[in-house]
Order: structure tokens, then C-alpha cells, then sequence
């Protein structure tokens, strides 16, 4: 018997309702159901940015997150995939979904399966998903499925966006579930080895002579 | 127990008045603030160092120099030497020579800095940082322990028959601390040497520094200097006291609300919640000071930040009476339930006597021309 897959939701919609939140949850269910017509089961947990905002500001300025944010990060880090979706401002991906992942430690993204989302007001920014928002994803080392869901306001009336979030919520499903999960090669797995979080790091610290050793040695 | 201040040495505007200080006035203000905590009982005052503005930090050395000699007993202290971009070679001088001037008063707390720029000025490069503090400080150690070093490294230009003079005085070197917020690997150098351990402590949650801490002492007892309740720690502390307790609340306010590191950032409510910062009466900040214990075990230093964020001279002049009043109680409250196996922090007379006294290790090299060597020239004229 196998732990539930973790789908985390991240979601970046300033109003209430949003448009992004409701476009976070619809992928949300069908990531769920998709990993149960694979057998698997899968339970699915949001973390929603706008109440988060006051404490990203803080932790830009402080260098340390707060008791709620850091439960939030530490959720992202857990998932064994990540939704995201943010509302498009100005061309881009929201500020503070931005900010976000500004905040996360370095390599907490690393090979994660994640598929992208984004709302506006017309079709004309659907090209930010894969202009602004899969290089983000790309630096951080997230393993981002093909199909981006992108929805304008029209396509709240139309069919047509079911047929994508359950293409997206398969080729997630298949990320996180799939034969392919978990480190792809042996590289992968050793990386995933060295890759320590700060909490190991303190529980198993690199003894002196070794980092002494490193120190005056540029090949190690 | 050693107790004391430490300053960052910023010009800042007090945001109550507009006024900014001059770098002549702060630079003046700091020998006045050193002088004032040695007056009201104080043990060490450190000085920070940085080599940008809106700093008047840089060459520490002359500003401790300059201090220990109008002073008689403090201890004369760095928050923090930068062993990533300064020479090993000059601070071994540097601090072997205030130790000669100031007859031991002087220990250094070694730190990396965490400014990008600076390490380009410096030649060297911020993602060696970890790397550059090794192997520095490595080299730093021989300098002082070893009268002629022959040395090759990453870092530096390599080193042939050198001997760093002055030597340490009585053959002893100063005493170190590493600073770190949150890298294992200097709480593991500071333990590796049986040097002592540091923690900001302001500005960070309690977990961060507990968890460095902690760190520490098991790694110190590892390379076996002793039981861990035994290595030498130190914590800064931050405070604004009044005798009312809103009086300090509402005095420091627009200093917290503006001050450079978290400043416009969270409320002042929550970061003295978040952080060991205390505003408050006296009876207050001493019982929060008292509490650092809980974490961190019974510890050998605690350092304030007390002249920071524009507070004016007079204020921290004030605020350093305000703690020379509660100075007897910390000093009882630290000594209260402090197992007799605790150490004090090493001093130079307690280093000295554990080297087995003092010993004179001045190098005095021979004339290659007349065979001679300078003592003889001197004892000859």
C-alpha cells in the first residue's frame, strides 16, 4: 500500500471568487481524477497566494518566512506534483505568484512534475504560458508536462477547456504515477542523493576535513 | 559571562528628525558608545566592518586601536571579520599588534559577509564564500601557531619561509569565534578547532539559531574538546528599553518602522514575537535576556546591537544606562542554576595560563649580510 500522491494546487487570483482559483480547482479535480483511473490515489491540497501576500512581503524584507508561509513552502516541497496558476498582468505571470517562487529554497523545485495555468481577461495573452511562465519552471528544474491550460473569460462558457485540463491532468497524472516517476536515470537518482534538504544538512553535517579538502580543491 | 555591545557601524537617517549624521560623527559617536559600555561595567565591545556605504565600519583595526587606548579593562571584539575577502596574512599583523597595544584586550569573531560587490573589489568571488573562509582561516591559525610558514593554497599567492610579526603576545594566539546565521559548515569549523560559536541571533526566529547552536556544541563535543554543555557560544540580542514599557513602544517605533534591515516590512508586534528583539521596560528586556538560556544552554557572551537604525547618540547613551542599572541582575540571573563544569569565555590571562604561562616567541631574523641578528644589533649600539 502506497502513500496517496500529493497534488498541490498553487493559485495566485487576487479577487474572490477568482477566475485562477476556480481554474486552479477544476485542475485540481481532474489531476485527482486522472491519478484514480490509474489505480492511484491521489489527495489534493491548496495553497492560495493572496492570503499568503503580507507574509511574502515580509519574508522579502526579513529573509525568513513566517509560521503560515513556511507551511506552505513546506507543502510545495512535499508534493509529489504541483498546479500552478496565476492571473496574467502586464504581459507576465503575477507579482506575487512571482514571489512565490522567489522565496523557495534553491532545488526545491528540482524535478518536480508541475502543469501550468493562467487566466485572463482575453485569449490575446495565451502565449505567457509558454513565454514567461515554462522558462520560469525551466530555471527551476521542474519537469513541466506539454500542455499548458490557459483560460480567458470566454472559455468559462465553452467546452472546449474541459478537453484541455484533462489532457494536462494526464500527462501530469502519468508524471507523478507513471512507469517514468521518480528519478529518470541514474544520474538523476545520485543527484537526488547529494541534493540535501537544510534539515539533513544539520543532521548529517559534512565532516570538517572534508570541507577543508574542498576548500583548496577546485575539481572537488 | 560576558556581556557586551556589538555596532554595524551604519549612518542612518533618524527618521524622527530627518537629520542624517556625518561619517565624522558617527565614526566619533562609535568611540563614544565603546567608552560609555566600559563605564557602566560592560565586558567586550565589538565593531563590525564593512567596506561600503552607508558604513563607517571599514578598518576596523584603527577603530579598536584608537578605543582600547582611552580604555582600560573592555575587551576589544570584531562583529565580524570578513576572512573571505581580507588577507589572512593582514589580520594575523593586525590582531597580533592591537593584542601587543591594548596588552591582550582584543579577540576576533570571524564571518563571510553577505554583500556581492564587496567580493569583486576584493578579487575574490561570493560563491567561494564557504571556501574562502576554510581555507583562509586555516592559513590565518598557521600564521599565528607557527613562526615560519610555508604555505600554498587556492586563494591567495603562495607563502615561502614567512613569519607573521608582530608574534601573538605571550605566544598566545587571540581567541576566535565563527559568526553564522544558518551555515552547518562554519558551526562545524567552530567546532572542529574547539574555537567559539556565534549567532546573530536579531533579526532571525529562535529555531534558527537553537538549531546552529545545537549543531555546535554536538560537533565540538565530536572532535572531542569536550562535553558539548562545555564549547563557547555567544548570541546578539537587540533591545529598546524605557522604564514605562510604552514609553520604549512608542519611542522606537518609527525607528523599528524605518530601520534598514526590516524596515516597512513586519509590524513591530510580530517581530518581537518572531525575534529575540525586546521593547520594553528593563525588567522586561531582562527577562527575555534570561530566556536566550532555553535554547541555547547556559552560553559565555551576549552582545547587544544597541546604536543602529539613526537612533541619535544621546538615546544610546541612555539606553547603555538603562542596562548598566539591570547589569547586576543579568549577570546574577546568568550565574543562577550555571552548572561550575560551564566555562567563562577564554580571555587572553585564561588562554595564557592554559599554554603554561607566557612565553615570548619574538622572531628576531639574522642579518644574511653581517651574520648578527637584530638583538644583538640592538644590545651592540
Amino acid at each position: 500500500m502506497t502513500a496517496p500522491r500529493r497534488i498541490v494546487v498553487v493559485s495566485a487570483g487576487l479577487s474572490a471568487p477568482s477566475a485562477t482559483k476556480l481554474l486552479a480547482d477544476r485542475i485540481g479535480t481532474a489531476s485527482a481524477d486522472a491519478l484514480a483511473a490509474r489505480g492511484a490515489d491521489a489527495v489534493v491540497e491548496h495553497v492560495e497566494l493572496r492570503p499568503l501576500a503580507h507574509s511574502l512581503a515580509d519574508h522579502l524584507l526579513t529573509g525568513f518566512p513566517d509560521a503560515t508561509l513556511a507551511a506552505a513552502i513546506e507543502q510545495v516541497r512535499a508534493a509529489d506534483g504541483l498546479v500552478v496558476v496565476t492571473p496574467v498582468f502586464a504581459a507576465s505571470y503575477a507579482g506575487l505568484f512571482k514571489t512565490f517562487f522567489d522565496v523557495l529554497e534553491n532545488g526545491a523545485l528540482d524535478e518536480k512534475p508541475v502543469l501550468l495555468g493562467a487566466t485572463a481577461g482575453t485569449a490575446r495573452h495565451q502565449l505567457m504560458l509558454d513565454h514567461a511562465l515554462r522558462p520560469l519552471f525551466a530555471y527551476l528544474h521542474a519537469v513541466v508536462v506539454p500542455t499548458g491550460v490557459f483560460a480567458a473569460s470566454e472559455d468559462f462558457g465553452a467546452t472546449e477547456l474541459d478537453k484541455r485540463i484533462e489532457r494536462a491532468a494526464g500527462e501530469l497524472a502519468t508524471l507523478v504515477d507513471g512507469p517514468g516517476a521518480g528519478p529518470a536515470t541514474d544520474a538523476a537518482a545520485s543527484r537526488e542523493a547529494e541534493r540535501r534538504t537544510t534539515a539533513e544538512r544539520f543532521a548529517a553535517p559534512t565532516p570538517f576535513e572534508e570541507l577543508l579538502r574542498r576548500a583548496s580543491d577546485p575539481g572537488a | 559571562m560576558q556581556i557586551g555591545i556589538f555596532s554595524v557601524g551604519d549612518v542612518t537617517t533618524d527618521p524622527t528628525t530627518g537629520r542624517t549624521p556625518t561619517e565624522h560623527e558617527r565614526i566619533k559617536a562609535t568611540v563614544a558608545i565603546a567608552k560609555k559600555a566600559e563605564e557602566i561595567g560592560l565586558d567586550v565591545f565589538a565593531t563590525g566592518e564593512h567596506h561600503n556605504p552607508p558604513f563607517i565600519a571599514s578598518n576596523p583595526t584603527a577603530t579598536l586601536a584608537y578605543i582600547g587606548a582611552q580604555t582600560e579593562r573592555i575587551v576589544l571584539s570584531t562583529a565580524t571579520t570578513l576572512i573571505t575577502t581580507t588577507d589572512p596574512v593582514l589580520i594575523a599583523e593586525d590582531y597580533a599588534k592591537i593584542q601587543h597595544l591594548t596588552d591582550g584586550r582584543v579577540d576576533l569573531m570571524m564571518g563571510r559577509g553577505n554583500t556581492g560587490p564587496v567580493y569583486p573589489w576584493f578579487g575574490k568571488d561570493i560563491r567561494e564564500g564557504i571556501n574562502l573562509a576554510i581555507e583562509n582561516y586555516a592559513l590565518l591559525r598557521r600564521l599565528w601557531t607557527e613562526d615560519v610558514v610555508d604555505w600554498k593554497g587556492r586563494f591567495r599567492t603562495p607563502l615561502q619561509g614567512y613569519t607573521s610579526t608582530p608574534r601573538p603576545l605571550d605566544g598566545v594566539a587571540p581567541f576566535v569565534w565563527h559568526g553564522s546565521i544558518r551555515s552547518p559548515e562554519i558551526a562545524e569549523q567552530a567546532a572542529y578547532y574547539g574555537d567559539g560559536f556565534f549567532h546573530n541571533h536579531i533579526f532571525w526566529p529562535a529555531t534558527h539559531t537553537a538549531q546552529m547552536v545545537k549543531l555546535y556544541r554536538e560537533r565540538f563535543e565530536h572532535y572531542g574538546h569536550g562535553p558539548a554543555d562545555t564549547a563557547i557560544v555567544g548570541l546578539g540580542g537587540q533591545f529598546f528599553m524605557r522604564r514605562n514599557s510604552q514609553d520604549a513602544w512608542d519611542e522606537f517605533r518609527p525607528y523599528f518602522d524605518n530601520a534598514p534591515v526590516y524596515g516597512h516590512g513586519p509590524s513591530m508586534e510580530d517581530f518581537t514575537t518572531q525575534t529575540p528583539l525586546t521593547v520594553g521596560s528593563p525588567q522586561q528586556v531582562l527577562e527575555r535576556t534570561l530566556s536566550f538560556r532555553e535554547y541555547v544552554g547556559d552560553y559565555q557572551r551576549q552582545l547587544f546591537l544597541v546604536d543602529h537604525a539613526g537612533l541619535p547618540l544621546k538615546t544610546v547613551l541612555e539606553q547603555l544606562d538603562l542596562l548598566g542599572e539591570i547589569l547586576p541582575d543579568l549577570r546574577a540571573g546568568f550565574a543562577e542554576g550555571r552548572p561550575a563544569h560551564v566555562p567563562d569565555a577564554p580571555t587572553h590571562a585564561t588562554l595564557v595560563a592554559a599554554a603554561g604561562g607566557a612565553q615570548d616567541i619574538s622572531v628576531h631574523a639574522e642579518d644574511t649580510q653581517t651574520g648578527t641578528t637584530d638583538r644583538e644589533e640592538v644590545e651592540h649600539r
